[in-house]
């Protein structure tokens, strides 16, 4: 099998997916870093560009939606609430809603009067009323409502005690973590198994940073990891599914097309009402036949897997094939 | 005489907030009117955490004011503000507002939060602080959480206690009016020692007034995770004094005010620095320091990098020194 690259690709025709892609590295090299930028801000790329808004919605909305609905019915440990968020949870979509309808006036419309809503989603011909603070009066809850209509994953961090605690939300998507096991612990239990970021005061910053924020703020920040297959949940409970490729793909020829690229754009928004810490997650996946196609993109994500220092790419679960990937990116 | 209805410069402390109209004055007591603020357009305006504050300006000045409302979803905004003979002339310029008048305010901020895990409120007023402690007991029975009030004020000077009364009820399950200081300390005592276990307090009024009610809860063995009490600004930086810096290499001198910060300064003097976050954590904005002490406000640099005093990160940190002089 043969892998074509477009040696000097025309940005224009690349696909949307490629243009809107979050790639997330600027230099050669990546370490953690406490990353946070105001959110809504466009960021261009050596392809196109990302990040104008607040809600993203892609040409995988209604398929990323489907699975995500399945993952759930398959497993509701992926969705919790622990009964003093159930504010927090109506602060969210009091919150989102009316975004969305803002950065879509075409597709959306969302109306309030009092704690009555109105919410019209044309991608899904919806039109429905509920009430704010009335959990009857969204048919499946209102959380679950919402990861219906957002493809994020949603995290609900309560503040007190001059901490964090993540106490309700909805994760289909997870990257190698469980939502189930965390629910419950503060940031800094969270972040435990983080190699380096401890030593280096990174989350602890982070920690103080989200306390000041004020109501209404809203910040961001990218993550990254890799994925085999064009698979979005890759969580601690469904391990046995994907775990094993982790062996297997650096002698795969089909690896170009297998292997992704996963980038996850990650908002911070102390929501108004609650003041709790909204944490949405919106994961990105492109091959690494698609890095390819920008030349730029290749050569920093085939610089940045070879010198990836040993611990981080033990950590994030790619030690195994990273050189791999790293030599068939640079190959190109 | 009539006040300047719009101020010519906004103050820092109110940028990026929202130009409201006054649409209701209402007098409250002798010297504590309520005053209504409202979208001109007519629009939504931001919803807000319970205990919440708006920065108001006046003329040049500005001060805070809590917001009485439960912050849910508000198509206004109420303060009330209390009359000081011989202040810095803020609450006697509120006082001489009138519907139809502009005021420029802050967006909301919160620094007196309710717990979401407390299972019953105890809500304790001294005159003013009546205002945030109301929006407090507001928001309980709307979420339905319990809450029980105590409100000590002097006879005849009690504010907004019609509307307190209307959230009786299985939300605001006790409202207890104290006019002298025996009672009140009778009623507190009793309050403080026979609430269950998951019970938090919240206090607003004069500074002395709030310690002494905090202390007498420590010493009954409540502990300071379970204590609340209002704190304007506590959660932001406050202005800061002017200093000025000298650009060595770039033979420069620039004025810093009070308000604004030095990465702005440097932005509007046309130098280009790399920044991210513009809030001290990601340490993009670093700055080599020469000479001067630094007034270190940020949460990237180390301890021994602060006392080292020869880097500072310019978009929050200040000046101890009148003159900074930085390798720029």
């Amino acid at each position: 099998m043969s892998i074509t690259i477009d040696k000097d690709p025309d940005i224009a025709v690349l696909p949307e997916r490629i243009r809107r892609f979050p790639f997330p590295f600027t230099g050669d090299s990546y370490r953690y870093s406490a990353n946070v930028e105001p959110a809504n801000k466009t960021v261009p790329t050596d392809a196109g560009a990302w990040g104008a808004g607040l809600i993203d919605i892609d040409e995988f909305y209604l398929p990323e939606l489907a699975d995500r609905d399945q993952i759930l019915t398959r497993d509701p440990s992926r969705m919790q609430v622990l009964p003093h968020m159930r504010p927090a949870v109506w602060d969210t979509i009091a919150t989102l809603l009316p975004t969305m309808a803002q950065e879509y006036p075409d597709i959306m419309s969302f109306h309030r009067e009092g704690n009555a809503c109105r919410w019209q989603n044309t991608l899904q011909g919806l039109d429905i009323e509920f009430t704010v603070g009335d959990d009857d009066s969204l048919p499946m809850g209102p959380l679950r409502f919402l990861g219906s209509q957002i493809q994020d994953d949603i995290v609900l961090l309560d503040v007190r005690d001059n901490t964090m605690w993540l106490d309700a939300g909805l994760v289909s998507f997870a990257a190698d973590w469980s939502f189930g096991f965390d629910v419950g612990m503060n940031f800094l239990e969270i972040h435990h198994p983080v190699p380096r970021v401890k030593e280096e005061n990174i989350i602890r910053r982070a920690e103080q940073f989200l306390l000041r924020l004020q109501p209404g703020e809203q910040f961001r920040r990218t993550n990254w990891t890799m994925t085999i297959g064009q698979r979005l949940d890759t969580s601690t409970e469904t391990y046995p599914e994907w775990g094993p490729d982790r062996g297997t793909i650096a002698t795969d020829p089909a690896l170009p097309n297998k292997l992704h690229l996963r980038v996850e754009v990650q908002h911070l928004i102390r929501l108004p009402h609650t003041g709790v810490l909204l944490f949405l997650i919106r994961s990105y996946l492109l091959p690494l036949a698609d890095i390819a196609k920008v030349p730029a993109w290749r050569e920093k994500l085939g610089h940045v897997l070879a010198e990836l220092p040993e611990d981080m790419a033990e950590y994030k679960g790619i030690i195994r094939y990273r050189k791999a990937a790293a030599d068939w990116l640079l190959a190109g | 005489m009539t006040i300047t209805a719009l101020p010519i410069s906004a103050h820092p402390a109110v940028a990026g907030g929202l130009q409201l109209e006054v649409t209701k004055v209402a007098v409250q007591t002798e010297s504590i009117v309520t005053i209504t603020l409202a979208d001109p357009a007519g629009r939504k305006l931001p919803s807000y955490v319970p205990g919440s504050h708006l920065v108001v300006q006046y003329g040049s000045g500005v001060n805070a004011y809590s917001l009485t409302g439960s912050g849910n979803g508000p198509s206004d905004y109420t303060i009330s503000v209390l009359r000081v003979e011989g202040g810095a002339g803020g609450s006697v310029a509120m006082h001489q507002l009138s519907v139809g008048d502009r005021v420029q305010v802050s967006r909301p901020r919160s620094a007196f939060a309710p717990a979401s895990t407390a299972t019953h409120h105890l809500l304790v007023a001294a005159g003013i602080g009546i205002t945030p402690i109301l929006s407090h007991a507001r928001a309980a029975v709307e979420r339905g959480t319990k809450a029980s009030l105590i409100y000590v004020h002097r006879p005849a000077a009690g504010a907004h206690m019609a509307e307190a009364k209307q959230l009786l009820g299985p939300g605001l399950t006790a409202l207890i009016e104290c006019t002298d200081r025996g009672s009140f300390e009778k009623v507190l005592t009793e309050s403080l020692t026979t609430q269950s276990l998951g019970t938090h307090l919240y206090v607003c009024g004069p500074t002395a007034f709030m310690d002494a009610v905090l202390d007498q809860a420590r010493e009954l063995g409540w502990t300071s995770a379970r204590l609340h009490s209002e704190a304007f600004g506590a959660a932001e930086l406050d202005d800061g004094e002017p200093f000025a810096v000298n650009l060595v290499r770039s033979g420069l001198r620039l004025e810093v005010p009070a308000g604004v910060s030095l990465l702005e300064t440097l932005e509007r003097a046309g130098k280009s620095i790399p920044n991210m976050c513009r809030k001290g954590i990601c340490g993009d904005c670093v700055l080599p320091v020469l000479r001067g002490t630094p007034l270190h406000r940020d949460l990237y640099l180390t301890d021994e990098e602060k006392a080292a005093n020869t880097t500072m990160m310019c978009c929050v940190s200040r000046s101890e020194d009148p003159e900074l002089e930085l390798d720029l």
